[in-house]
């Protein structure tokens, strides 16, 4: 059973987000980028699968600048086999990230796609949801427990309010949150290790995807800043203080 | 142009995340009809043809629709998306389950999160953790959004609008197993006016339910928690608040034992007061706290349930 992996590059979880002065984006230059933490979790559980025997092989794909080669490199040191590059300098938008992902998981004949089901650059949570319907192939988003075998997949999902197990039969699109699993560190051996497996350098054009963005960004501007308040001395002045000042008591 | 409001429910009740999406719907055009999937869901539909400003409910039923099963709803919905130029989901869960389908199968770029209507065709949304915001304009001939209910008032209740059946679709590749639901007697966490959300300095599953619990009972509040006490197990995911959890904005928000990551802060900055319980002086909770105490919660929270009375 092969299991395609798709990870982004993004900003580091740590570190904040500046908006540019000129309001055409995030500042993105000198800042520390990292996987995408709900892509960590995806490679995590494949990679989990394949030590299982229920995986044999797990491909890493991201599409990105030429840096997101070091992306694909941290997930191949946690486990995967090989790596794929679709190089784009510029952003892609969801549906476009989700029409490559499908042209990837056909011609990679891939029994599940195991991703993220939301990068922390955009936030869209999207790509899983679209890849699922484009291929026509079941979706289980937003997973907390996989457990897959004949032919189907069983995932425990965390929806409003509680949890939900679906049966899914496969090739299927799961979507990671966060308690699936805790993602591992990668070995000094295996980082090396990584540094000699394959990846693929692809371009967007190779796919036959018109990744032209849909969306005109008209500005990105910096939300309302709260400012701090007043610090009290104790519990019984807080009380008071939020019956008569703030009246939310 | 006409809009479609898919509704928030359980089969039985109407959420009110159904009228804040009402209202932003009716912020791009007054043709809004509000559609309720579900299983056995009559009282749902009629509660929606109460909404004030909705011209007609458009009731779809199935088993699979009652399960919330996403490839069932987007059938259904891509069934009657020709006759809309936009179709707004209320940014849940559920929501974000099934919006995108219904995007990549109309080839539209969905736009999430939405938290303020520019005009027809431009949103405001949030990006980088609420970090920043980005407005968007899109030229799709339908376009899907997915509305942070938060950010719009519910529209109120006055209205009586028709409903009227539709075939519900089933899905061929999917199956329900089972579910199970968090029994609470505590209001939903994003649609209450009081949250009390715990941290990781709560240490355990046992001291967070030993503290946060009993004063959020106190106040009538629903529990959140960070994503730190989360990841540690203190608390279940739903109770998660922020950038990858709930988004919330009650009139108080009491943080206690958490420091304050950015990828909280976007979850709960827009409550009208906060208070901060933190012994590190430092922590960055306090730079969005309208009411801050310095010091242990082990001490400070008994004061507080005893000031409360």
């Amino acid at each position: 059973m092969k299991v395609l992996v798709p990870v982004k590059r993004v900003i580091d979880y740590n570190v904040k987000a500046r908006v540019k002065p000129d309001q055409s984006g995030v500042d993105l230059a000198n800042v520390k980028m990292s996987m995408n933490p709900f892509c960590e979790i995806a490679v995590e559980e494949a990679v989990r699968l394949k030590e299982k025997g229920v995986a044999t092989e797990v491909v890493i794909v991201s599409i990105g600048p030429a840096q997101a080669q070091e992306t694909i490199r941290t997930a191949l040191a946690m486990g995967g086999d090989r790596g794929i590059l679709i190089q784009s300098d510029t952003d892609v938008e969801p549906l476009a990230v989700a029409k490559l992902l499908a042209a990837v998981a056909k011609e990679e004949g891939a029994d599940v796609v195991l991703m993220g089901k939301q990068a922390i650059d955009g936030d869209n949570n999207a790509v899983g949801q679209m890849l699922s319907t484009l291929l026509d192939w079941p979706q289980a988003t937003f997973a907390s427990k996989v457990e897959i075998g004949g032919g189907k997949a069983v995932v425990t999902r965390e929806v409003d309010g509680g949890l939900q197990v679906l049966e899914v039969d496969l090739p299927a699109v799961i979507t990671a949150d966060l308690r699936l699993n805790e993602p591992r560190y990668a070995s000094l051996p295996n980082i090396m290790k990584a540094k000699k497996k394959e990846i693929a350098a692809k371009t967007t054009a190779d796919y036959g995807v018109d990744v032209a963005p849909r969306l005109k960004v008209l500005k990105v501007s910096e939300p309302a800043k709260r400012s701090a308040g007043v610090k009290v001395e104790n519990a019984a002045e807080l009380v008071t203080k939020l019956k008569t000042e703030a009246g939310v008591l | 142009m006409a809009v479609l409001v898919v509704a928030d429910n359980d089969n039985a009740h109407l959420r009110d995340t159904t009228h804040k999406t009402v209202t932003a719907a009716l912020a791009l055009s007054s043709d809004v009809d509000v559609l309720v999937l579900g299983q056995g869901a009559d009282a749902v539909a009629a509660a929606a043809g109460k909404i004030d400003g909705v011209r007609k409910v458009i009731l779809a039923e199935s088993a699979d629709l009652g399960h919330g099963i996403a490839e069932a709803i987007c059938d259904t919905i891509v069934g009657l998306a020709g006759g809309y130029d936009a179709v707004l989901v209320p940014a849940t869960s559920a929501g974000k389950n099934f919006a995108p389908r219904v995007a990549a199968r109309l080839d539209a770029s969905p736009i999430s999160d939405v938290i303020e209507v520019v005009s027809s065709d431009t949103f405001v949304r949030p990006i980088y953790a609420g970090n920043a915001l980005e407005t968007v304009q899109t030229a799709d001939k339908t376009k899907v959004l997915t509305v942070r209910p938060t950010a719009f008032k519910a529209a109120g209740e006055g209205g009586s609008a028709a409903v009227e059946k539709v075939a519900g679709a089933s899905a061929s590749k999917t199956r329900f197993q089972s579910e199970e639901m968090v029994k609470s007697d505590r209001p939903e966490l994003t649609a209450a006016k009081i949250v009390v959300s715990g941290g990781r300095a709560m240490g355990s599953a046992e001291e967070f339910q030993k503290v946060i619990e009993p004063l959020a009972d106190k106040l009538g509040a629903a529990v959140g928690a960070s994503r730190a006490a989360v990841d540690a197990g203190y608390a279940p995911n739903d109770y998660q608040v922020g950038q990858t959890g709930k988004v919330v904005a009650p009139a108080l928000y009491i943080a206690i034992g958490i420091s304050g990551a950015i990828q909280h802060l976007a979850g709960m900055k827009d409550s009208k007061v906060i208070v901060a319980i933190n012994k590190d002086a430092d922590a960055p909770i306090f730079q969005v706290a309208d009411y801050g105490i310095v010091g242990d919660y082990k001490t400070v929270v008994p004061e507080l349930m005893a000031a409360l009375g």
